[in-house]
């Protein structure tokens, strides 16, 4: 065995590109990417949490932030993450009791997933704004 | 005909433990579904919290986040999400990062990023509760 042959030309396992985009693979994905964002926005968190308690001149840096136009769409985005990645483990939980993995019932989990995020995260976002008295 | 102990190269005890080359078993399995249930409701909290203190001046937001209920449902919240994200991060470092060395760098990074962001947060709460 002096010579090694390169190795034979074998089928790779299917990836992503290969399947047809599906509901439950995209709501899948998206679960991860929520996960990762989430991550990152524990910054935003902890500098509420430390501005607080910093004194009127901290917060009011904060409140800046949080009003502005890229701050509101970020917090937005984070308001959707939080109830789209809950809902999605609730679904992961429902999994994991075995139930829930019929054709007709993941269909309807993942649409479900995906619509209760946006109507919850709209519906907080308009007692949000209520609550402070409109857009300042 | 059956498989006699003697084909396998695992002892007895490895198998009873039922854990993999990993050592560690289903840990972060269970952890990752423990902290799962327990964001659920403190998740539903603090949301509720973060909307009540909307529109409030530092003063107010000071003293609501520091009165013991809410300061101790804001450090339950903190440490189920931080254990749960540290979890999750290290899953998604594990499946995409295949070097051995980046891989243990960032899983190293994961956990000091939580564990600083975790009692950056933390100590927030304990300043507003204590006034220190």
């Amino acid at each position: 065995m002096a010579e090694t042959k390169a190795p034979a030309a074998r089928p790779l396992s299917p990836h992503l590109q290969i399947y047809r985009p599906m509901l439950t693979m995209m709501m899948s994905i998206v679960h991860r990417i929520t996960g990762f964002g989430l991550y990152f926005g524990t910054l935003i968190l902890a500098w509420w949490l430390l501005a607080a308690g910093s004194g009127p001149n901290g917060y009011a840096k904060f409140e800046w932030f949080a009003g502005s136009i890229i701050g509101r769409l970020i917090l937005f985005g984070y308001t959707w993450a939080l109830i789209h990645h809950m809902l999605g483990g609730i679904r992961h939980l429902i999994w994991d009791t075995g139930r829930g993995f019929g054709p007709s019932e993941r269909e309807w989990l993942a649409a479900a997933n995906l619509i209760g995020s946006i109507a919850i995260t709209v519906l907080l976002w308009i007692v949000g704004l209520l609550a402070m008295g409109g857009s300042r | 005909m059956s498989d006699t102990p003697a084909k396998h190269i695992r002892t007895p005890l490895a198998r009873v433990l039922g854990r993999g080359a990993a050592r560690s078993g289903t840990e972060h399995f269970w952890r990752q579904r423990l902290t799962a249930v327990a964001n659920i409701p403190l998740t539903i909290a603090v949301v509720t919290i973060i909307v009540m203190l909307l529109g409030r001046n530092q003063a107010a937001v000071a003293q609501i986040l520091g009165s013991p209920l809410v300061a101790v449902v804001m450090l339950l919240f903190i440490l189920s999400i931080i254990a749960h994200m540290r979890i999750g991060m290290q899953v998604i470092i594990e499946d995409y990062v295949h070097d051995d060395f980046a891989k243990l760098a960032l899983i190293m990074a994961n956990t000091f990023f939580c564990i600083a962001v975790g009692l950056a947060s933390a100590y927030g709460i304990f300043k507003l509760s204590f006034g220190v």
